[in-house]
């Protein structure tokens, strides 16, 4: 019968679809892994770029990651709010809600270029603070929405409740809608900033990239992913090495904030 | 911390992305204006790029890279499409959970990976296998779409598989009560009934491609020529400015200005299209 | 009773899901007369639309549910079938198409009105156009939603009401002439006005098809069935003609259940 054979062929595709790309999964992590593994050394931790180590580039990416969110996460949470809590179902908070979920899509090399016009050309070169800066614009709109999505969560009973007790608004968001949505916000966050630490298009011409130990972010500033790029293209097989290593531990770290943001936060509860 | 400031602040923080989704805008289109003044509409169907001996002037069409942006996004999408629905489709409807767990746990760890890890792996792993396949010499515009649906597929598929599974479990059981199979309930019931978010999981998708940039560069080769067969090199916008924006100088420098003006805009009209007009407005309060 | 008029036959059934040590279904025995309407009642997790969701194996999309037992469906001339045995896709199909299943809440396809009726009988393969007219107007007639329907049979059935959904539904199901019709508390998620038109559809369509329904309403069993069914934990408590079990219960459960004590 016909529509039977059909069925089990799409099914049979179906399948081999999602066993493919687990395939690709295990292909990627598995080269990576073994490739990487095998070029990671003592002095890959500890020395410098210019050493042949990634200790100022872990430090720099790490640096610029964090401060981009401690940037990025209070001013987006605070959007958040005022999307939720006050601007709800006014004409002003739907748009910015709109504007910032378009925000979340765009390109992020483009977003590398209006902080290279704005704070990297008018200041004389390339430095760690327009590598954060181009980081927390990427950052802040998925932080907004985390914030907004989590806060659409807390059951208005709670609000009122809190109202109803004689607390003002923004004591009783602050000290119970906010914890009330503290495991999702979390969440969100957590995933963001694995988000902006693998990047590396942002970065390119904001921060670029510094071969020596430095926390001078007036100057360029050392960066794991935009290192990658450019050992990854050298023709000498001990920069390859490196980068391989770099990027394996990249993905590690990206993976393993994925998973902690994901489950593990997730399920303790 | 008073109400009233507690409150004027987080306005203030809200109408943050405002400012900056303008300020991209305005920003990209003032640097750009020296690029649109000098070759106007012709830009975007010009194939030259050429600096002047000293480097002040010269002539700089986008057609190459937006051509090799195009072709590469429709290679990708061309593969990643029916990829994902197998994979969301496997995830809904046929795995059973003790098995659709851990694959969807997979998939969106693999959507987790950065963009340079994908361009690197391509890069040494992929690349050859291209070569050996339909020869060329290994980077080029079929290399970089396989690579970049490779890293669409995961995003696609979560989305999708989200929004099938919104698909009440009484209407497909209801279909199957009268006599579907598997596929028949798929195609009649939960495709049509999870439209909006196939639809506009697939063109957000299509943004994420159009505008990747570390996956592509890797692999498109970054060469300023039309691509002839599938297998050649090109360069699409966001390798060309990933390499060569920071050395450029004033017109080129603008007309690079012009290219991310363009990616904006097209992305910007491609990101508002999937999710306001197919996937909806996000989630709604709670009663 | 006579075992003449059989459509359906359940002989020591026991089932147990996938997830469960314990059977939720206990040696359950029931006949299903033909051309009658055999209502099923008891408490909440009885087990009455699990003996119900058996008789068209549509626990099978779930994997791992145990079946013991029989269910006997049977065709012309005495020929008789146990679906327990049925292993093939095609006679899943086959049997789905034999019986048919209403749910608690409408569920109309995501497709239009005409389409709704048609797609049964597409997916039996009915291809010819004029037929597939022929047969959905017949099945909206006998449902009783042609006037309603007839000016927008190209609209998506998504527009309609409630009660109109769920007589789309039975439309729907009636349009394969399935021999059996399993409904899951139909009017559950009705209003009065909406249940009493759907009350009124089955009885109508009777003397077309068999029917079983879980009820939790103990006034609709009353007036709609000619046998009931009472369940409880597992069991089957009684089976009788229905004015036997609501006015001269044997079992002391059936009679405290139908008098309100509890469930």
């Amino acid at each position: 019968m016909n529509r039977l054979l059909l069925n089990k062929i799409i099914l049979v595709l179906s399948t081999l679809s999602a066993v493919i790309g687990i395939g690709f999964l295990f292909w990627i992590l598995g080269t990576l892994s073994y490739k990487g593994i095998s070029s990671i050394h003592w002095s890959t931790f500890a020395n410098d770029l210019v050493e042949g180590g990634i200790r100022n580039l872990l430090v720099g990416q790490f640096t610029m990651a964090l401060l981009a969110s401690a940037l990025a996460v209070p001013l987006g949470m605070m959007a958040g709010i005022y999307l939720r809590e006050y601007g709800h179902g006014s004409k002003l908070a739907s748009l910015i809600r709109n504007l910032s979920d378009i925000m979340m899509s765009a390109p992020s090399i483009v977003i590398g270029v209006f902080v290279f016009a704005l704070f990297v050309d008018p200041f004389g070169g390339y430095n760690g603070y327009a590598g954060i800066i181009a980081l927390a614009i990427m950052m802040i709109p998925i932080i907004i929405s985390t914030t907004d999505n989590m806060l659409a969560l807390v059951p208005k009973e709670l609000r009122e409740a809190g109202i109803a007790l004689g607390g003002s608004k923004h004591k009783i968001i602050l000290q119970i809608v906010i914890k009330a949505a503290k495991v999702g916000i979390t969440t969100g966050v957590l995933l963001s900033f694995a988000r902006i630490i693998g990047e590396t298009a942002p970065l390119l011409f904001t921060s670029a990239n510094n071969q020596f130990f430095t926390m001078d972010l007036s100057g360029q500033f050392p960066s794991l992913t935009v290192s990658i790029y450019n050992l990854a293209t050298y023709p000498d097989s001990a920069s390859r090495e490196l980068a391989w290593a770099a990027s394996f531990i990249l993905t590690m770290i990206v993976l393993c904030i994925n998973l902690i943001g994901r489950y593990a936060i997730r399920n303790k509860k | 911390m008073s109400g009233k400031l507690f409150r004027n602040f987080s306005f203030l923080s809200a109408t943050l992305s405002f400012f900056i989704l303008v300020g991209i805008f305005a920003v990209l289109f003032t640097y750009a204006q020296d690029a649109m003044h000098e070759f106007g509409f012709d830009f975007l169907f010009n194939e030259t790029w050429e600096a002047d001996e000293d480097d002040e002037g010269g002539i700089f069409g986008g057609f190459i890279p937006i051509i090799g942006t195009l072709l590469s996004t429709l290679i990708a999408m061309l593969i990643a499409t029916p990829l994902a629905m197998g994979i969301s489709i496997f995830l809904t409807e046929i795995a059973s959970e003790t098995i659709a767990k851990p694959v969807s746990i997979a998939i969106e760890l693999l959507a987790a990976i950065p963009s340079i890890i994908y361009g690197m792996w391509g890069l040494f792993y992929f690349a050859p296998i291209v070569h050996d396949i339909f020869g060329g010499n290994g980077v080029g515009l079929l290399t970089a779409g396989i690579v970049l649906a490779i890293m669409i597929i995961p995003f696609m598929a979560a989305i999708t598989r989200d929004s099938m599974n919104t698909t009440p479990q009484v209407l497909k059981e209801s279909a199957y009560a009268m006599g579907a199979t598997k596929f028949e309930v798929i195609k009649d019931v939960v495709m049509p009934y999870a439209k909006g978010g196939i639809i506009g999981s697939i063109i957000l998708a299509l943004g994420r491609a159009l505008g990747e940039t570390m996956a592509v560069a890797f692999l498109i080769g970054s060469v300023m020529s039309l691509p002839g067969k599938i297998t050649d090199p090109t360069t699409s916008i966001p390798v060309l400015l990933a390499n060569n924006f920071a050395e450029a100088q004033d017109l080129e420098m603008s007309s690079m200005y012009f290219l991310a003006l363009i990616l904006f805009v097209v992305s910007f009209f491609i990101i508002s299209i999937a999710k306001f007009y197919f996937l909806g407005k996000p989630v709604k309060v709670k009663k | 009773m006579t075992d003449n008029n059989l459509v359906l036959e359940i002989k020591d059934f026991s089932f147990t899901y996938a997830s469960a040590d314990a059977p939720s279904l206990k040696k359950i025995n029931l006949p299903i007369e033909e051309n009658k309407i055999t209502a099923m009642i008891g408490p909440s997790g009885c087990g009455k639309s699990t003996l119900l969701r058996a008789m068209n194996r549509i626990h099978d999309l779930y994997p791992g549910n145990k079946y013991e037992g029989e269910i006997n469906l049977y065709r012309e001339a005495q020929e008789k079938e146990n679906i327990l045995h049925l292993k093939k896709e095609n006679d899943f199909i086959k049997l789905r198409q034999e019986v048919g299943m209403i749910f608690q809440k409408p569920t109309p396809f995501p497709m239009s009105i005409f389409d709704n009726v048609a797609y049964g009988l597409k997916l039996a393969g009915l291809k010819n156009k004029t037929e597939l007219k022929d047969r959905v107007e017949k099945a909206l007639k006998d449902a009783a939603i042609w006037k309603e329907t007839k000016d927008r049979l190209n609209q998506s059935a998504l527009g309609m009401s409630g009660g109109q959904q769920q007589r789309l539904c039975i439309a729907r199901a009636v349009a394969l002439k399935p021999r059996v019709l399993l409904f899951d508390e139909p009017t559950s998620a009705l209003d009065p006005i909406s249940t009493g038109a759907i009350e009124e559809l089955i009885s109508e369509i009777k003397s077309e098809v068999s029917m079983v329904i879980v009820t939790h309403n103990m006034q609709q069993a009353s007036r709609l069935s000619d046998y009931t069914a009472f369940m409880y934990l597992g069991d089957m408590v009684e089976y009788d003609k229905t004015e036997n079990i609501f006015l001269n219960p044997k079992e002391k459960l059936t009679e405290e259940y139908i008098t309100g004590r509890f469930g």
